[in-house]
C-alpha cells in the first residue's frame, strides 16, 4: 500500500477487520431474523457487532443502525428526522462544508435550507449557527471535520446552542470516528465503515432515544426500523471488529501522524513556490491536510503524482467531467484550482512522506513550465 | 485587447481579457499574465464562464495583494492592479 495518501476516500481493511471478515463469511452468514439454530448464531454476532460500535461512540446498542454506506446511513438520518419533526416544521440549518451526501439529502428534500459559512481555515462559527435556528427548524446539521481540509468544527458548542432551541443536531462523523473521540451533544450520527478500516458497504446510524425520527423508506423490523432490508452481516461484523481495532490505536497513531502532517504542512509551504497550505493548522484532523498550486491544473498534478506512486484526491475541477470546483474550498474562498488532498493512515511510513516532499517540488515546476506560467 | 468599454455598471477598465470557453486555471493565468501591462490603479474586465475562475479571482487578488473589485452586473470580472 506503499504511496496510498487517499485515506479520506477509503482505506484498506485493518488485519483486525481482515481476520474478522474471513471468519464471518464461514459464521455469520445465517438471516438474523430467523428462528432456526443458524439464525439464532447470526442474531448473536449481529448484536454483539452493535454492542460493540455502541461502545465505541458512546450510545446505548438499541441507537445503533447497520446501513449499506455512510452516503445512505446520512440520508436516512437527514430524511427521517425531517419526516419526525414534520409537524414543528422543515427548516434545515447546515454548515456550507457538509458533504455533498448530506446536502444532497437536503435537496432532495426539497426543503428551505439555512447554509452557515465558514472561516478562511474552513471553521463554522458557533453563534452564526445559532442565530440561523428557528422556531421552524426541524434538523440542524454539522459534520464532525471537514473531510476536504481537516478542519474540526465546533460539534459540542453547536449542540449545546442547538439543544437550547430544541432542534435535533445530525453530526456526520466520517472522518473522525475511529480516529478521535465522538463529541457529546448530538441527536443523530453517521459514520462510514470503510473510512475507520472496516469493509466498504457498512453505514452506521446512531439516533438517540427521544429523538423523533420516522422511516422514509418502507420499514420493516430490520435494524430498529431505521433501515429496511436483511443487513450485510459478515461486512457488519468485520466492521465492529475493525472499529475497536482503530479506537484502540486511535491515540498511538494519532500522536504519530500528527506530526508527519506537520511536517507536510510546513515543508510544502516552504519548497513549493506559491502554494497555499489550506485548513486550520492546530484545531484539525490527524491525518489529513490539503494544499493548493497556483496556476497548476489540479488533474495533471494527480496524475503526475500517480505517476511518481501516490495515489491522493483533488477539490479541482480542471477538467471536463467535474465542472464545479469543491464546495468546501469555495465557501472558505481559498484557490479551488491546482488542488490536491493528503490523507494518511497506519500504514503510512515517515520515508513515504519525505519521499512524497522530494519528488514534489519538481512536479509542480515541470506542469508549471508546460503551461508557460514560470515567473508569473 | 484595450480600450474597449466596459458594458454596465463595471469599473471602466483598461484591458479586457476574453477567457469564455477556456477551463481553469486558464483564466488566472491569463489575468497573471496581463497584469504587466495594466498601469498601476487602473482595472482588467475578465470575461468567463468557467465556475471555478469566478472563486479564484479573488483568491489569486489576495495571494498576489491586489484588488478585487467583483462580479459586475453583466457577468465579466473586475480587478484592480494595486503593484
Amino acid at each position: 500500500m506503499s504511496g496510498y495518501l487517499d485515506a479520506a476516500a477509503a482505506l484498506p481493511l485493518s488485519p483486525a477487520a481482515r481476520n474478522a471478515l474471513l471468519a464471518a463469511v464461514e459464521d455469520g452468514w445465517a438471516d438474523p431474523a430467523t428462528l432456526y439454530g443458524q439464525g439464532r448464531r447470526a442474531r448473536l454476532l449481529l448484536e454483539g457487532a452493535r454492542e460493540a460500535v455502541a461502545g465505541v461512540v458512546g450510545a446505548r446498542p438499541d441507537e445503533v443502525s447497520f446501513a449499506p454506506s455512510g452516503t445512505q446511513a446520512a440520508h436516512l438520518g437527514v430524511l427521517g428526522a425531517l419526516a419526525g419533526r414534520a409537524v414543528t416544521g422543515s427548516h434545515v440549518v447546515h454548515s456550507t462544508i457538509e458533504h455533498s451526501c448530506v446536502l444532497a439529502a437536503v435537496a432532495h428534500a426539497g426543503v428551505e435550507a439555512t447554509p452557515v459559512g465558514v472561516d478562511r481555515l474552513g471553521r463554522v462559527d458557533e453563534a452564526a449557527f445559532a442565530a440561523a435556528l428557528r422556531r421552524d427548524t426541524a434538523l440542524a446539521c454539522l459534520i464532525s471535520a471537514s473531510h476536504e481540509v481537516g478542519t474540526l468544527q465546533p460539534v459540542e458548542a453547536v449542540a449545546a446552542r442547538c439543544a437550547e432551541a430544541g432542534v435535533p443536531l445530525l453530526v456526520d462523523a466520517a472522518q473522525t470516528v475511529g480516529r478521535m473521540p465522538v463529541p457529546s451533544g448530538w441527536s443523530a450520527l453517521t459514520a462510514s465503515a470503510h473510512k475507520w478500516g472496516g469493509p466498504p458497504g457498512v453505514g452506521l446510524l446512531a439516533v438517540r432515544t427521544g429523538t423523533r425520527w420516522r422511516s422514509p423508506l418502507p420499514a420493516d423490523e430490520r435494524e430498529g426500523g431505521r433501515v429496511p432490508g436483511a443487513p450485510g452481516l459478515p461486512q457488519i461484523l468485520s466492521a465492529a471488529v475493525g472499529l475497536q481495532a482503530a479506537a484502540a490505536e486511535a491515540e498511538a497513531e494519532d500522536r504519530r501522524l500528527r506530526p508527519l502532517v506537520d511536517r507536510l504542512r510546513e515543508r510544502i509551504a516552504a519548497v513549493v513556490a506559491d502554494v497555499e497550505v489550506v485548513g486550520d493548522p492546530g484545531r484539525r484532523l490527524p491525518h489529513l491536510m490539503t494544499f493548493s498550486c497556483l496556476y497548476v491544473d489540479g488533474e495533471s498534478l494527480v496524475r503526475a503524482l500517480d505517476g511518481a506512486g501516490f495515489a491522493v484526491s483533488s477539490g479541482s475541477s480542471c477538467s471536463a467531467s467535474t465542472l464545479e470546483p469543491s464546495h468546501v474550498l469555495a465557501a472558505m474562498g481559498v484557490l479551488t484550482h491546482g488542488n490536491v488532498r493528503l490523507s494518511l493512515h497506519r500504514g503510512t511510513t515517515e520515508a513515504e512522506v519525505e519521499r512524497f516532499l522530494s519528488v514534489l517540488p519538481r512536479l509542480v515546476e515541470d506542469l508549471r513550465r508546460d503551461a508557460g506560467v514560470v515567473g508569473l | 485587447m484595450t480600450g474597449r468599454p466596459a458594458s454596465g455598471d463595471a469599473p471602466t477598465p483598461t484591458v479586457v481579457l476574453d477567457c469564455r470557453g477556456r477551463p481553469c486555471p486558464v483564466p488566472v493565468i491569463e489575468l497573471a499574465r496581463a497584469l504587466p501591462g495594466v498601469p498601476v490603479g487602473e482595472v482588467v474586465q475578465v470575461l468567463s464562464d468557467d465556475p471555478a475562475a469566478r472563486l479564484d479571482f479573488p483568491a489569486w487578488c489576495r495571494m498576489r495583494s491586489q484588488d478585487y473589485l467583483g462580479e459586475n452586473p453583466d457577468g465579466t470580472f473586475s480587478i484592480r492592479r494595486l503593484t
